[in-house]
């Protein structure tokens, strides 16, 4: 790369730019009250930067991707796409391309035609040629060539969804809108589409907003992560550092199969013991008095602790266990190592690895 | 004697596909299994067959020592949960899980401590008043479960019953079946095409394609010791890694293309063309190894990583630390520890060793 | 079982078919023959035979006599006939197209009180037609509308709409919205993602209603006959019209005439009867 386009690369503007973003829904939305889809959402999107937004069902995150787009209007905040104010621009004109969770493909249509008819819009002005050759390079790409003439219809669940991805890159728009475009396949199918997909995106040197209430897609995904809860956005960050240092109690709820453990405490002197008497780890002399603490499963030591926990239910997940225990009337959870001989009703002492253990101090 | 016995169960639909081949399948008194497999495997069409939704093309079902093969559902005392639950819109949520138990003429007193029960279990107390469409999506699925665990019947038919949950609110139903299984006791066959559900729930997993079951074996042993090359690579997220090569030198190394030398191996037996399959867990980055690749992704899971590293053999997942980090692009080498080494043959797809 | 099924079938196919037969039968038969004391019901005879007989000779005259203009007339049955096809396909037409995109604003868009216009809109079925023949008989007189083509088909048009947009909104519901929006992102106007995506996949629900409509306009009667006894009289209105010719009802030709008239509707339903029974199921199976 040459210097001069060094030079513009930095001073572009971010690719996508949410200030204050927010929507309602229902009775009296226009007036200002209603249900608040979206409340304040703040967002930047780099070039070629990957950001899954994570959140559970009902967070706001389809509104979110449906305002980028332009399907929706916000009731307040600004939306620029490379600089541009987009408020006023129609969908059409946003050069974006979104890939709806629930809709993939005109079913009667064969997968040629669906994936020229992005490029057939009468405002593209493409040619017949011009058509063909994307339309050809977008299904060598994600490998649906030999499907190219069967009608949408016919294709299985996995196929469909490769060919609606294919749908959204045949364009080469400017940035990719994805709404939990995995959601509804099988689990093994999600598990090798994220790693081929997450590839792809590095090859077109696009930026996406991935949208999912799926962990997984989050952790292996992306760039990184913006947790939206309530139509709030909680915590953004790399997936390692919103894993490993959750800045709220509700960010930690977010991440992590099995759950951070959790626990509201008090500090008395140098031990962290909860409000009915168990005594859970070493505190700092520093922290304070009152908090809540966060432990990851991986991070609790099956010995050495200072109360007794009792296991009810041990799973089996490949590589490793996860013991669901009870440590007084507390829930903790603990991912163990394969060869962990504990049995439902057996007692152990855990441990939480201190430099791990998140605190949040408690009004 | 088994409780539940499929006998050379078969269905062939009218357009001539075999959905489900002459499957065996035994299940003991309060066993929880699995069918587990890709969409179009015939797990489903296996389960509503045991339901009585389906007539059985040829074979048997036994329940409780009666072939109940002819017996419509009703007559068979099962619980089917569904993968999409048609709640009552007319009732509210009390209503509708307490449904069941006013079908089966349950005393009012009785039927009400049983709802009481299994909505605290379910987290939907809160909800009990309620009309279904006041309620999202997971909550509705949570009432539809509530009202199927109501009764107690003979066996639990589930399909899917977990499919339409987020990710978080599954695990804590996965922890609830698994706790209500401990306490009852009834046998359970649960479809899924999720191979960590059916790691989690689980007694016995049986994998299934192409309407033949493959392996039928507790979890630990499905996992670690895969009958076949589809088990390998459809249980475990990543899959077990697959090499095809072949054995050198007696058996003791092994050789794929593009390798300066063989990877020595714990002695085997047999020489020839295999797959070798390794967990994840069991490979591990290795300088001085000749099997050598690029990393083409560094994916972050939380408690580790995987680093999937590409080479002229194809591709293999490595299982490391949260911590340890590769770089894209980096040429690293691959070993495998002994321990987790499996060989297949590559004709036939079956275990060698 | 089986025997059973037959005999069902067997039955609903004569009470359907035996008037259909019998109107093929009077359609070759003499005038004579059709009001004969003693039915006529073998088309056998080459001789005159006689009055008690079961046989009557056959004749195609009534069919070639469509093309007389009766006494009492002022055309022939084909040019009433061309009268008809032309009311009904038109206001078939404008009823489906205009009713479309009425639904597709209801069915797309956040209309304030759309719940109240919905019902407004079928509200208007709730009169018997009939009820309002004197005014709109006095405003047409106004307009110069009696006795027009145009008279007829705006009327028709207007009584069909709200089934019109009724049916189609049900079926435009059943479109996910994200086809069309899928296609504004991808560069098409909403006008042309309509044209382009929705309407093919409106297809079904615009042959049901269209069936709807032409049956509706196709056979109505009280209309027509109040306001069309002069000019563009349709079938139903003329056929009435004859029953006061001086030579008495014309049978034959009546028959044959009916015969032709219900054909163009059964050939219709049978064209679309794969979109029909799809229609019929459409909304009830929903995920």
């Amino acid at each position: 790369m040459s210097a001069p386009e060094n030079r513009e690369a930095f001073v572009r503007p971010p690719a996508l730019e949410l200030r204050g973003v927010t929507k309602r829904f229902g009775a009296g939305a226009s007036a200002g009250r209603g249900a608040r889809a979206l409340d304040g959402v703040d967002l930047v999107l780099g070039e070629r930067e990957f950001l899954v937004v994570l959140g559970p069902t009902g967070a706001g995150k389809t509104t979110l991707l449906r305002t980028i787009a332009g399907l929706e209007t916000p009731d307040a905040g600004s939306v620029a796409l490379h600089g541009r104010d987009a408020r006023a621009l129609a969908p059409a004109d946003r050069d974006v391309a979104l890939v709806f969770q629930n809709f993939s493909l005109y079913p009667s249509a064969t997968v040629r035609e669906n994936l020229a008819f992005p490029l057939a819009a009468p405002a593209r002005r493409l040619s017949r040629a011009e058509i063909d050759e994307r339309v050809a390079w977008a299904a060598k790409l994600l490998h649906v060539e030999r499907l190219l003439d069967r009608p949408a219809k016919k294709l299985s669940g996995g196929e469909m969804q490769r060919v609606a991805i294919g749908r959204a890159i045949v364009r080469r728009p400017k940035l990719f809108l994805m709404d939990e475009p995995l959601t509804n396949l099988d689990a093994k199918l999600r598990e090798e589409l994220r790693v081929e997909l997450r590839e792809l995106a590095r090859e077109l040197e696009t930026p996406v907003v991935w949208v999912t209430h799926d962990q997984a897609e989050a952790l292996t995904m992306a760039d990184r992560v913006a947790l939206l809860v309530d139509g709030r956005i909680v915590q953004t960050g790399t997936p390692e550092d919103v894993y490993a240092r959750p800045n709220s109690p509700l960010a930690a709820r977010e991440l992590g199969t099995p759950p951070m453990n959790l626990f509201d405490v008090e500090r008395k002197d140098e031990r962290w013991i909860t409000a009915d008497g168990v005594e859970l780890a070493r505190a700092d002399a520093g922290a304070p008095e009152r908090a809540t603490i966060g432990v990851r499963p991986e991070h609790v030591l099956l010995d050495g602790g200072p109360s007794d926990a009792v296991v009810h239910v041990v799973e089996d997940w490949g590589p490793s266990r996860v013991l669901f225990a009870h440590v007084g009337a507390h829930a903790l959870h603990v991912l163990a190592p394969r060869d962990c001989a504990l049995r439902a009703g057996d007692r152990f002492r855990p441990t939480f690895d201190v430099r791990r253990v998140v605190v949040w101090p408690r009004a | 004697m088994s409780f539940l016995v499929l006998e050379r169960l078969e269905k062939t639909w009218p357009d001539g596909t075999r959905a489900v081949k002459a499957i065996d399948l035994a299940i003991e008194p309060g066993e929880f299994v699995v069918l587990l497999g890709p969409s179009g495997c015939g797990k489903t069409t296996t389960l509503r067959m045991i339901a009585g939704l389906e007539t059985p093309t040829a074979g048997r079902v036994l329940l409780a020592g009666d072939d109940v093969t002819r017996r419509t559902p009703a007559e068979r005392d099962i619980g089917f949960v569904f993968q999409f639950y048609a709640l009552y819109p007319h009732l509210s949520v009390a209503e509708n899980v307490a449904f069941p138990l006013a079908c089966a003429k349950v005393a009012r007193a009785e039927r009400d401590a049983a709802v009481a029960r299994v909505a605290e279990r379910i987290g939907i107390t809160a909800l009990l008043a309620k009309k279904p469409r006041q309620l999202s999506g997971g909550d509705q699925q949570k009432v539809g479960l509530a009202r199927a665990l109501v009764r107690k019947p003979a066996v639990w038919l589930m399909d899917e019953p977990l499919g339409t949950l987020d990710s978080s609110e599954r695990l804590a139903m996965c922890e609830f079946l698994r706790e209500q299984q401990l306490e009852q006791r009834v046998p359970t066959v649960y479809v899924t095409h999720d191979q960590e559900e059916a790691m989690r729930l689980a007694d016995r997993v049986v994998v299934m394609a192409e309407g033949s079951v493959l392996q039928a074996a507790p979890p630990a042993v499905v996992y670690s010791d895969p009958a076949t090359l589809f088990v390998a690579r459809f249980v475990g997220s990543p899959g077990m890694n697959l090499v095809e090569g072949e054995l050198v030198d007696g058996g003791g190394a092994f050789r794929t293309a593009g390798m300066a030398r063989p990877l020595p191996l714990a002695a085997r037996a047999r020489s020839g063309p295999v797959v070798l399959g390794a967990r994840p867990e069991f490979v591990r980055f290795d300088a001085s190894s000749p099997l050598r690749g690029r990393v083409a992704v560094d994916a972050f899971h939380g408690p580790c990583r995987y680093a999937h590293v590409e080479g002229v053999f194809g591709r293999v997942a490595a299982r490391r630390g949260a911590e340890e980090r590769a770089s894209l692009g980096d040429e690293v080498g691959l070993a495998f520890d002994p321990a987790g080494v499996r060989l297949f043959d590559p004709a036939t797809g079956g275990r060698l060793a | 079982m089986r025997l059973v099924r037959v005999l069902v079938l067997v039955v609903g196919f004569l009470c359907a078919g035996l008037p259909l037969a019998w109107m093929a039968l009077s359609s070759v038969k003499e005038r004579a023959d059709t009001i004969a004391q003693h039915p006529k019901v073998l088309p056998f005879a080459t001789t005159t035979p006689a009055p008690e007989s079961l046989v009557f000779a056959p004749t195609t005259g009534s069919w070639s006599e469509l093309a007389v203009v009766h006494a009492g007339a002022q055309a022939s049955f084909w040019e009433h006939l061309g009268n008809s096809v032309l009311i009904g396909v038109l206001s078939t037409l404008c009823s489906v197209v205009l009713g479309t995109a009425c639904a597709y604003g209801f069915s797309r868009f956040r209309v304030p009180g759309e719940k109240d216009w919905l019902f407004f809109v079928l509200s208007t079925r709730f009169m018997p037609p009939l009820a309002v023949v004197v005014p709109v008989l006095l405003m047409y007189r106004q307009l110069d509308l009696a006795g027009t083509h145009l008279g007829l088909v705006l009327l028709y048009t207007v009584f069909n709409l709200s089934l019109s947009v009724w049916l189609m909104k049900g079926f435009l519901d059943e479109i996910p919205r994200a086809f069309e929006e899928a296609a504004m992102v991808d560069g098409y106007t909403r006008a042309q993602a309509f044209v382009r995506v929705v309407l093919p996949e409106a297809r079904t629900g615009m042959a049901v209603t269209a069936v709807f409509c032409l049956i509706s306009a196709w056979n109505e009667y009280g209309f027509a006959m109040t306001l069309n006894s002069s000019g563009a009289v349709t079938v139903p209105a003329y056929f009435a019209g004859l029953a006061g010719n001086i030579e008495g009802m014309p049978w034959p030709q009546v028959a044959a005439g009916a015969i032709v008239f219900v054909a163009p509707i059964v050939v219709f339903t049978v064209l679309v009867r794969k979109h029909l029974l799809r229609g019929m199921t459409f909304g009830t199976i929903k995920q």
